[in-house]
């Protein structure tokens, strides 16, 4: 299957001379590749393992044996996109964006999309995500969805997937700005020779973003990030993002309610919160209202948040959007929401509580890759080509047990990108998660996080399962549409 | 800023000065027993408050190198320089965003450097190297703190955590060394000891300083003038509490108000600047270091309660 992966780089069917394998994006990738020695590379890649050991960039998978903190590989070898392609993606993931948050604010409204036939009210309601919290709740510009990570698959030259939509506490954004830092410590020379569009303003759009969704009319409403706190294997992104916004850091302790609004503990008394940048999971954030053992949360603070004087970024129950079963009715959500068609397409999917849907998977169970509706980290799943008999065996139980909590889809052949492996340089399959910024308006930086399956034949890309990083390159237009050299701008504006 | 960060911050500062003073105690009292007596174990155990714990460990054979190992490896003991380390970056890193990258690297990578000189084996660990690298490295830490930290709120908290600690700790050493060489408190009585007072000095740096300030043979009423009262000497108790209630003044112009803390900080001061070291020997060293040191442990909970979270 390896084999007849789409190639990012050496997958190019004609150059300048007709000739040339390598596609266009990668020429200066692929020069520097043949021009550097092979002890600069390895000398490259230590560098970049002290860097992260030294900033302590660390991702702590939970379960991990000896504590929890270890280093995510990164790959020097960039991942590069051109213009053309990037622009669009990005009309794409827009415009996706746009119809799930349209379908939040309905899902926990009128519901028409219920009404009129396209989604079953019982996929809202008997959802395990849905929160009863939420119903009814005007959030400022209407925005759910505020900071969505979207998980794109090429498969050839033009043909890109949407494997799932991540609508609740995506994280990885922190890995696209520290990676694009070690990139240009560590490589000015490839920078010097192409032009690659930056990500560095990513911090500032997200703090303009959480601002704008304020319910107060504050010039500067404060804004706070709310950690689980330093156990949780993100954690390093939750400093990292405060710290890049220059918002403080909480954790449920240094909040709390106090007649209906929210403060934070300061040596100088308390001060109040207009807008909660959460990194703790919805069942947590309560212990009134939801999971009475957390420590994580703050009491009162749904109260709070529905009495309008509070809001939380992302919004409650944003789960009922982005679970593998609601997937499969996205690209009606496009057309019914906004009248387009959609721009990205939807891998293949088979429901298992669809009856027929259900025998197709069991019989082909060798051929799918089967998923847990609410799963995450690439657990609770099969790969059927690369799984035993005996393990799909007794996969097959679990479906059969309860056929509600499986979808399936084809083994795709996910796109390559040379990657370091080992003694030199060889194919890897490679995805891509760029982030979609919504408030009042709706912002993409160029690129997104690239992550890498390390081991070879590998399609698992999770970190939690040995994945890696690259650098994610977009490259600027080749004849600019402004002559003055400015980047065009890379925004969206949203409806 | 958060009182959550004001506590991290806090204890950053305390955990890595207990790291520092210990790591240089520890070199002057093994310099110590090379030139003397034996028996300079009891003593260390003393000026930690650790008579006890150190009993009750495994190591009961009242040797110098076991204690040095409970008081610099041991991870079981909350107050040895692994530990300390550990948990100042442990305070560090939850304030990853509240401190400069520079602090940060510097306290991490002394974490990371004691991480894998522990995976060694004991037998071949270098105690000597390992000290040497906590003294250097917890300059370093200082110093970048010192050059890189915004004068903030995040600051001065950090800086009210290093000199409380340290002057408790010049207090501590001050007292059982005084009390160990002159167990009858009489300052006067013997002047031949020169080496042992000289590693007194030691413990906190300060032997060249004595030369340069007294230009005479080490005289015992002067150790402790120098160690205790004397302001231009930085790890002196009188210079740390006049650090504390500057920090304490600092944060009370930013806060616009004053409490209980700000009181005792600059009563202690008061009490360091125009105190005469042969007025404290009428009284008794005893007694009046260790009223000196009730009250820094008593300022150390008042500024919990009035800016921390309990």
């Amino acid at each position: 299957m390896a084999a007849k992966a789409f190639d990012e780089m050496n997958s190019g069917t004609s150059g300048p001379g007709g000739t040339d394998s390598v596609r266009a994006p990668y020429r200066g990738v692929a020069n520097w590749l043949a021009r550097t020695s092979p002890e600069r590379v390895a000398a490259t890649r230590h560098e970049v393992d002290l860097f992260y050991r030294r900033h302590g960039i660390t991702f702590g998978a939970y379960g991990a044996v000896d504590g929890h903190e270890a280093t995510i590989p990164f790959d020097i070898i960039p991942r590069v996109m051109a213009w053309d392609e990037w622009e669009y993606l990005s009309k794409g993931l827009v415009q996706r964006v746009q119809a799930l948050n349209a379908f939040l604010s309905d899902a926990y409204g009128a519901r028409e999309i219920c009404r009129a036939g396209v989604v079953p009210e019982s996929q809202i309601l008997m959802n395990g995500e849905f929160a009863a919290m939420a119903q009814g709740l005007a959030l400022p510009g209407g925005v759910h969805a505020h900071i969505a990570g979207i998980d794109l698959v090429r498969v050839g030259e033009k043909d890109f997937y949407v494997l799932e939509d991540n609508v609740r506490t995506p994280s990885g954004v922190s890995y696209v700005l520290e990676n694009r830092e070690v990139m240009m410590r560590l490589a000015p020379e490839l920078f010097s020779a192409m032009r690659v569009l930056p990500v560095a303003n990513y911090s500032d759009e997200l703090l303009a973003t959480l601002r704008s969704v304020s319910f107060s009319d504050d010039a500067e409403p404060n804004v706070v990030l709310l950690t689980p706190g330093h156990f949780n294997s993100a954690y390093f992104e939750h400093a990292f993002l405060a710290d890049e916004m220059g918002i403080e850091l909480c954790e449920g302790a240094d909040l709390f309610v106090d007649e209906g609004r929210v403060y934070m503990r300061t040596p100088r008394g308390p001060q109040r919160v207009d807008v909660i940048y959460r990194r703790v999971d919805d069942a947590f954030l309560d212990p009134l209202a939801m999971r009475p053992d957390s420590f994580l949360g703050v009491a009162g603070l749904l109260g709070a948040l529905r009495a309008g004087r509070v809001n939380i970024v992302n919004a409650l129950g944003n789960g009922v959007a982005d679970d593998k079963s609601t997937y499969t009715y996205v690209p009606e959500m496009i057309r019914f929401y906004l009248g387009e068609e959609p721009i990205l397409s939807n891998v293949p999917t088979w429901r298992c509580d669809q009856p027929d849907e259900f025998k197709y998977v069991l019989e082909h169970l060798a051929e799918l890759v089967v998923k847990e509706v609410h799963g995450s980290g690439g657990k609770g799943m099969l790969v059927g080509p690369t799984s035993s008999k005996a393990e799909i065996e007794a996969f097959a139980d679990f479906v059969r047990a309860r056929p509600d909590n499986y979808i399936a889809q084809p083994t795709l052949a996910l796109s390559t990108c040379p990657t370091f492996v080992g003694q030199g340089v060889a194919p890897r399959h490679v995805d891509l998660r760029p982030f979609v910024l919504s408030g009042r308006k709706v912002t993409i930086i160029p690129g997104g996080l690239t992550r890498v399956a390390l081991k070879e034949g590998s399609l698992v890309v999770n970190s939690s399962q040995g994945g890696g990083t690259k650098d994610t390159w977009v490259l600027a237009p080749e004849n600019p549409p402004h002559s003055n050299g400015e980047v065009p701008a890379q925004r969206a504006e949203g409806s | 800023m958060l009182s959550s960060t004001a506590k991290n911050l806090y204890w950053m500062g305390r955990y890595l000065q207990r790291a520092k003073s210990t790591a240089r105690l520890i070199e002057a009292t093994q310099r110590m027993a090379l030139q003397s007596r034996g028996e300079e174990a009891a003593g260390v155990a003393a000026i930690f408050g650790m008579e006890d714990e150190f009993r009750q460990t495994q190591q009961q054979d009242g040797r110098l190198a076991s204690l040095i190992d409970f008081l610099v490896l041991d991870e079981g003991n909350p107050s040895s320089i692994v530990s300390s380390i550990a948990a100042a970056r442990s305070n560090a890193r939850e304030e990853r965003n509240n401190i400069t990258v520079d602090v940060w690297e510097s306290l991490n990578a002394l974490w990371l450097e004691l991480s894998s000189r522990l995976r060694a084996d004991r037998a071949t660990l270098d105690r000597g190297a390992l000290i040497e690298s906590v003294k250097k490295q917890a300059v370093m830490i200082f110093g970048a703190a010192q050059v890189t930290l915004l004068r903030d709120e995040a600051y001065h908290f950090l800086q009210l955590g290093a000199f409380l600690e340290r002057a408790d700790n010049t207090a501590r050493i001050v007292d059982v060394k005084f009390h160990l060489l002159r167990p009858d408190g009489d300052p006067h009585a013997d002047k031949t000891d020169y080496f042992a007072w000289s590693e007194v000095l030691a413990c906190i740096g300060a032997v060249r300083t004595y030369r340069r300030i007294y230009r005479s043979a080490l005289d015992p009423l002067k150790v402790a003038e120098l160690m205790m009262l004397r302001r231009d000497v930085p790890r002196s108790v009188h210079h740390c509490l006049w650090m504390v209630d500057l920090n304490m003044r600092e944060l009370a112009d930013t806060y616009g108000t004053r409490g209980e803390a700000d009181r005792m900080a600059g009563e202690l001061h008061a009490r360091m600047r125009y105190a005469r070291v042969e007025k404290i020997f009428e009284i008794g060293l005893a007694r009046f270091l260790g009223g000196v040191r009730d009250n820094i442990s008593a300022l150390s909970d008042e500024i919990g309660r009035q800016f921390l979270l309990d």
